[in-house]
């Protein structure tokens, strides 16, 4: 009885070709939506995971500042060269330390000038944030005393030089002249846009007593030794930490200490929700699609009044004709979710190459795709389907 | 229904009435109608416009149940049945043939007749042969796939009579089986009716208003303001 059905559902479905398909569309677009927006969102989530572990999954940022969910607090004591150094020599699970520094600035060279960032740091700044040396060199141990050197990113190099050679120019940054030994190999922007190549590496001495005018370190990147000490690595600063900046026990502390892990779990999390929020939105189309095909049902079974008549006088019983017309409606949703399904994979495939997103495709939202959509077949095609079952078979028959 | 055919009478009437709305403003459609039909019967229900005939066809189809009075269906009170049991009882002993054909549109004259069968849930293979024999019976069986909009008038009432007859009812009701259709169309219907009582011994119910058609049948009741007013055999 119930493949009968059904078998007569399909036939009514095609009997009603363009009316099937627009009522199908809503669901289709629902679907569909709700699919290529939570695929296009976990390709995003990867990328930002991958770009992340490209930093180094072993870094570690130390900052002042008590709480780093709140705005950072003014009175917090800034770090100076000396946590540094006390980081390096007493933490063991630590392999290098880059104490740095920054401060926007104004880079001139020529006629050309480029508004960048200048970071007062250390040779090891280089490896802790995994930035290679295109050209030239790294600071001398002369140069790290305090000369006036800086190295360059990749786009600081291309705003002031072109197609010039850099290596052993002398660029002013803010008020002071400064000699070019080095260029680095460009990372590329971020996936939130950054440009991660738009900065001046100067040594930190010169960097205090020419640029800051003070002798504060904004930031100390510190490297792990492997992956697996980071955790620990984290724990002997804070420890350290607090020792130096002499933190009672119980007190928070006033500064902190990331680690990649954490602000990858950070930024999974925003694009976490953003993708459940666009996939709620994307959710609602997908009850609007319901609508739809009550809508249409409705009209339907108004339309095919007399059809019901004739089925009732020849002996069908009302939960017969509930049933048909609850198949109906739920064959079109289905039929329109599985069509959405299709059409959401290829948005997201092509839409994962236009934003140059990784195509992860999630098993679990389809079947919930899916299973949502017959699910409003249900509850939407019942209404109407309960509407003809009630009918008066008399009355039915008489209906023009 | 147990019992065997001639035994009880198919359809027993006692002083039915089925009135519509409500007390101050009643109208009594049928006023305490009683008659017995037996097996193999053909009869006509005539009488003017409202006076009572197409609401004892519903009543006797089961569409419709007595207000006051009893309706027996082989000895079975069809008063006290639910909705699902009239549809049952619809299902398996009664055909209905209307005057407007009542066909699915867009629908082939094979499926239109093999409808009742899917409610008997006969497999698919089952229905398409009896659905061709019917249409065989009433010579249409080349015409199968073609959709009412591709057959005559006379070719559709024949298609609903097909329809009617597939599940071999025990009881045919004819509601104005010929009042689309011109006077050719209404004789060779009306042949084909009266084929069926005789050959198969199938008992049908005809409400028309014209006289000549009533002729063809072997017993005539008139209906008068909800009452019977004549009930005579016409000597066929």
């Amino acid at each position: 009885m119930i493949w009968a059905t059904v078998v007569m559902a399909l036939r009514e479905i095609r009997r009603n070709t363009l009316r099937s398909v627009l009522t199908t569309l809503g669901i289709v677009i629902g679907v569909a939506s709700v699919i290529a927006m939570v695929t296009l969102g976990r390709g995003a989530t990867a990328k930002i995971t991958q770009e992340i572990s490209g930093m180094g999954t072993n870094l570690l940022i130390v900052a002042p500042g008590s709480d780093r969910r709140g705005p950072t607090s003014a009175s917090a004591t800034a770090l100076k060269l000396d946590d540094a150094t006390a980081i390096q020599r007493d933490v063991q699970a630590v392999a290098e330390v880059a104490p740095t520094a920054s401060r926007g600035v104004l880079a001139v060279f020529g006629n050309k000038n480029w508004n960048t960032v200048a970071n007062g740091s250390t040779n090891e700044y280089f490896s802790v944030r995994r930035f290679v040396l295109a050209e030239g060199e790294l600071f001398s141990e002369a140069q790290l005393k305090g000369s006036l050197a800086c190295v360059l990113g990749a786009t600081v190099r291309k705003e002031l030089f072109g197609a010039l050679d850099p290596i052993g120019a002398s660029i002013r940054v803010g008020s002071v002249a400064c000699l070019v030994t080095g260029v680095l190999v460009a990372k590329g922007p971020s996936t939130f846009g950054q440009d991660q190549d738009d900065f001046i590496v100067m040594p930190l001495l010169a960097f205090q007593r020419r640029i800051s005018g003070n002798t504060d370190v904004g930031t100390v990147f510190v490297s792990a030794k492997s992956d697996q000490l980071t955790i620990k690595a984290k724990q002997q600063i804070e420890l350290l930490m607090r020792e130096r900046r002499h933190i009672a026990e119980g007190q928070a502390n006033d500064f902190t200490v990331q680690d990649m892990q954490e602000i990858s779990s950070m930024l999974g999390r925003i694009t976490g929700s953003l993708t459940a929020l666009l996939g709620a939105i994307a959710g609602v189309s997908l009850l609007v699609g319901g609508i739809g095909i009550m809508n249409i049902m409705l009209v339907s079974v108004t339309e095919r009044t007399r059809e019901i008549g004739i089925r009732l006088s020849i002996g069908a019983r009302g939960k017969e004709v509930l049933l048909q017309f609850l198949i109906e409606a739920v064959t079109l949703s289905i039929l329109g979710g599985a069509i959405g399904v299709a059409v959401g994979l290829l948005a997201s495939f092509l839409g994962a190459r236009a934003l140059n997103l990784p195509f992860a495709v999630v098993p679990e939202i389809i079947g919930v795709a899916f299973a949502f959509s017959a699910t409003v077949g249900v509850a939407f095609g019942f209404f109407p389907a309960r509407k003809a079952s009630r009918m008066n078979p008399i009355e039915a028959l008489r209906h023009e | 229904m147990s019992s065997a055919p001639g035994a009880v009478p198919l359809v027993e009437l006692r002083a039915v009435s089925r009135i519509y709305g409500r007390a101050d403003s009643e109208v009594r459609a049928l006023d305490s109608a009683s008659c017995i039909i037996e097996d193999g019967e053909f009869v006509a229900v005539t009488g003017a416009s409202g006076s009572g005939k197409s609401t004892c066809l519903n009543v006797l189809g089961c569409l419709d149940v007595p207000s006051a009075g009893e309706y027996l269906f082989r000895g079975v009170n069809v008063g006290a049945l639910s909705a699902d049991q009239l549809a049952l009882l619809r299902r398996n002993y009664l055909g209905f043939v209307f005057q407007g054909f009542n066909l699915l549109g867009r629908t082939s004259a094979l499926e239109n007749v093999e409808l009742p069968l899917v409610y008997r849930r006969l497999g698919s293979k089952e229905r398409r042969l009896l659905a061709l024999q019917a249409l065989e019976e009433v010579g249409l069986r080349d015409r199968a796939l073609h959709t009412p909009a591709e057959l005559s008038g006379g070719q559709q009432q024949r298609v609903a009579i097909a329809r009617a007859m597939v599940s071999k009812p025990q009881m045919l009701l004819a509601d104005e089986p010929t009042g689309n259709l011109d006077s050719a169309k209404k004789a060779d219907i009306m042949q084909l009716l009266v084929r069926l009582n005789q050959t198969r011994q199938l008992t049908i119910v005809m409400v028309t208003h014209e006289h000549d058609i009533a002729q063809y049948a072997t017993r005539i009741i008139v209906f008068t303001d909800g009452r019977i007013t004549d009930d005579r055999k016409t000597g066929r």
